[in-house]
């Protein structure tokens, strides 16, 4: 057996005629918390479309649990790997429940449409991500940072041990950034394998267990935060001058950018 | 298993582990008001004319009773073109339910995506270039409206993943291509001709018989059926490509099979009746703003559909004393007053 539930094995990925990414590799460790981080358009969620099988690799191979992808049945891989992507849309006048219970449809059937099952796992998903109280509200009326949780619950409702999450909060303000992250990684540590593409790279630092560094649809480089954050590497993704210090509250690597050269 | 944290809407209703059924209450109240208000305008629709029948006479002879007289109108006359709307309007209802819920987009009806007019170009072909008739103006009309709705489709969706807005601005650019094509064809045409193909341009239900009704029946007990695996998988691509397919939707085959359900329920209604226009765009928003529903109800927008037809009908026979007008004048006339009000309503959200 790998240890890799997923990989990508020197995937060429395209829309059309637009290569976005070629001979790309990765893989992701049972078990981890692995971050992506890279500059806008670099492939980060093209890569995660490969991964769940929504891209077709022009070449290459995704393997699941070392099968290749296209293989499996759709339902089966979708009771194996969740995503949140990175916009999705909520019909109008749809209430949270009733969005958050939709996570259960690999489950369901003609006539299985709520077995105690989904009753459980959605009351699951809304009690990790806080939003019981918001059960009857239309999702539409909601803040941005609830509206975020209520997509997580949708995806935790899921109950697949790989849950890819595609810029999970980009909009939120700081306080619900550190609020899902420490969902993220209570999640990890209950044992699921997590993927999540961030963009600040300080909360990749302090949550991620696995750093991938993507620029220009190929890795950069990739391996535990802290032994792979450098300046030099920093410089190398993101073209950013920065200086590397311990994170005074957990020792995890810190990126700061350096005084402005003008 | 404690009780659940939060209320689902709705009740439901277990048989064993292996089957559970959410019921919608709301859903299934309106459904029913929906039942008898169609049956109410049914019996008006088949009471009154130029022989009027009391009610109650109607439906002990829909029963199977009543005398000669009144069972040759009720059964033959009458009866076949009540049912006749009910089917179409019903049909039409689900189609633009499926076509608004996949563009996700209140206009994103057969009617604006340019069937109507494709259907109207392939029947002009035949009636005024190669002067066919009857069944060859249907499969005319068939061929004009399947190619226009899958080229739409085609130029919408070819790089997967597209906003609804974009299927609707390729329809309308198509739709007055299309219009201009048929101005064209009217223009050439001898003017028995031109007569003839403005009679089927405006969809009609004047003297239906069974043998209209038949087959529309036939062709909507094959489709209908499929709108309950359609109906689930629309509910997974109401969330987005990206989410459907995480859910395990086989999205672009999902898609097609539901543009084709969509585009072959528009196609028997137009075989049977002609175009009918707006009833597809008004029905499922008005079904889901009564049945409150989360995303469009197919079978509340079935509902709405058959009433609205049949009113229309009745309204489009009686306006005008002495003189039945087409019913597709008045849905015309019903679904102009929707779009300008939906208009609004889309207008002052997007200001306020
Ligand atoms: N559906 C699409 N069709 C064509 N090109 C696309 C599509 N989605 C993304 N791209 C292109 O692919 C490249 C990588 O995009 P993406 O993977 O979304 O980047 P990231 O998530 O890293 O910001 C970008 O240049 C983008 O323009
Ligand atoms: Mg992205």
């Amino acid at each position: 057996m790998s240890s890799s539930p997923l990989r990508a094995e020197a995937v060429t990925l395209a829309y059309d005629a637009r290569v976005v990414a070629e001979g790309l590799s990765v893989d992701i460790p049972e078990g981890g918390f692995t971050a992506i981080v890279g500059p806008n358009a670099c492939g980060k969620s093209t890569l995660l479309r490969a991964l769940v099988r929504m891209l077709k690799p022009k070449a290459g191979s995704v393997l699941l649990d070392g099968v290749e992808i296209s293989s499996l049945p759709t339902k089966q891989v979708a009771r194996r790997l969740g995503l949140l992507p990175q916009t999705s849309i909520a019909p109008d006048g749809i209430t949270v429940v009733d969005l958050v219970a939709r996570g259960r449809h690999p489950y369901q059937r003609l006539l299985r449409q709520w077995s105690h099952d989904d009753e459980r796992a959605v009351a699951e998903a809304m009690a990790q991500t806080h939003i019981e109280e918001l059960s009857g509200r239309l999702v539409d009326e909601l803040s941005g940072g609830q509206r975020q949780r209520v997509w997580i619950a949708m995806a935790l409702a899921q109950e697949t041990p790989l849950l890819l999450l595609d810029e999970p909060i980009t909009f939120l303000d700081i306080a619900h950034q550190v609020e899902v992250l420490d969902l993220c990684a209570k999640l990890h540590v209950e044992g699921r394998t997590l993927v999540a593409v961030l963009h600040d790279l300080n909360h990749a630092c302090r949550y991620a267990t696995h750093l991938i560094a993507m620029r220009d649809g190929s890795v950069v480089a990739e391996g535990p935060p802290a032994e792979i954050v450098t300046a030099e590497l920093v410089e190398a993704v993101f073209g950013l001058k920065c200086l590397v210090v311990p994170c005074p509250a957990t020792g995890a690597p810190m990126v700061v950018p350096a005084a402005s050269q003008q | 298993m404690s009780a659940a944290p939060y209320t689902l809407p709705g009740r439901v209703v277990r048989f064993g582990e292996a089957v559970s059924l959410r019921i919608q209450l709301r859903g299934v109240v309106v459904g029913l008001i929906l039942v008898a208000v169609v049956l109410a305008l049914s019996v008006f629709a088949i009471g009154t004319g130029e022989f009027a029948i009391p009610p109650g006479t109607v439906v002990s002879t829909l029963l199977g009773g009543g005398d000669p007289g009144s069972a040759f109108i009720v059964r033959e006359l009458r009866l076949p073109r009540v049912v006749c709307a009910l089917l179409v309007g019903a049909a039409l209802g689900v189609s633009g339910a499926v076509f608004q819920s996949l563009t996700r987009n209140p206009l994103g009806s057969p009617d604006i995506v340019g069937f109507p007019q494709g259907a109207a170009v392939g029947a002009l072909i035949v009636i005024t270039i190669l002067s066919g008739s009857g069944a060859a103006i249907t499969v005319g009309a068939l061929a004009g409206g399947v190619l226009t709705a899958f080229s739409v489709y085609l130029l919408a969706f070819k790089r997967g993943g597209t906003s609804g807005f974009r299927i609707v601005l390729i329809g309308i650019a198509i739709s007055y291509l299309l219009v201009s094509v048929i101005d064209y064809l009217l223009a050439r045409a001898r003017i028995e001709d031109a007569q003839e193909a403005t009679r089927w341009l405006l969809g009609s239900l004047n003297g239906r018989t069974w043998e209209d009704v038949t087959p529309l029946a036939i062709s909507l007990a094959v489709l209908v059926p499929l709108a309950i695996p359609a109906a689930r998988a629309l509910r997974a691509l109401e969330l987005g490509d990206d989410s459907a397919h995480a859910l395990g939707l086989r999205v672009e085959r999902s898609r097609l099979g539901l543009v084709a359900l969509a585009v072959g329920l528009v196609s028997v209604t137009t075989v049977a009746v002609g175009p009918i226009g707006f009833i597809a765009l008004t029905a499922p928003q008005i079904a889901r703003r009564v049945a409150r529903t989360a995303g469009l109800p197919l079978v509340s927008s079935a509902l709405m559909g058959a009433a609205l037809t049949l009113a229309s009908d009745i309204a489009a026979q009686r306006l005008v004393p002495d003189r039945a007008l087409p019913v597709g004048v008045m849905t015309g006339l019903f679904g102009g007053v929707y779009l300008a009000w939906l208009l609004t309503m889309e207008w002052r959200k997007g200001r306020g």
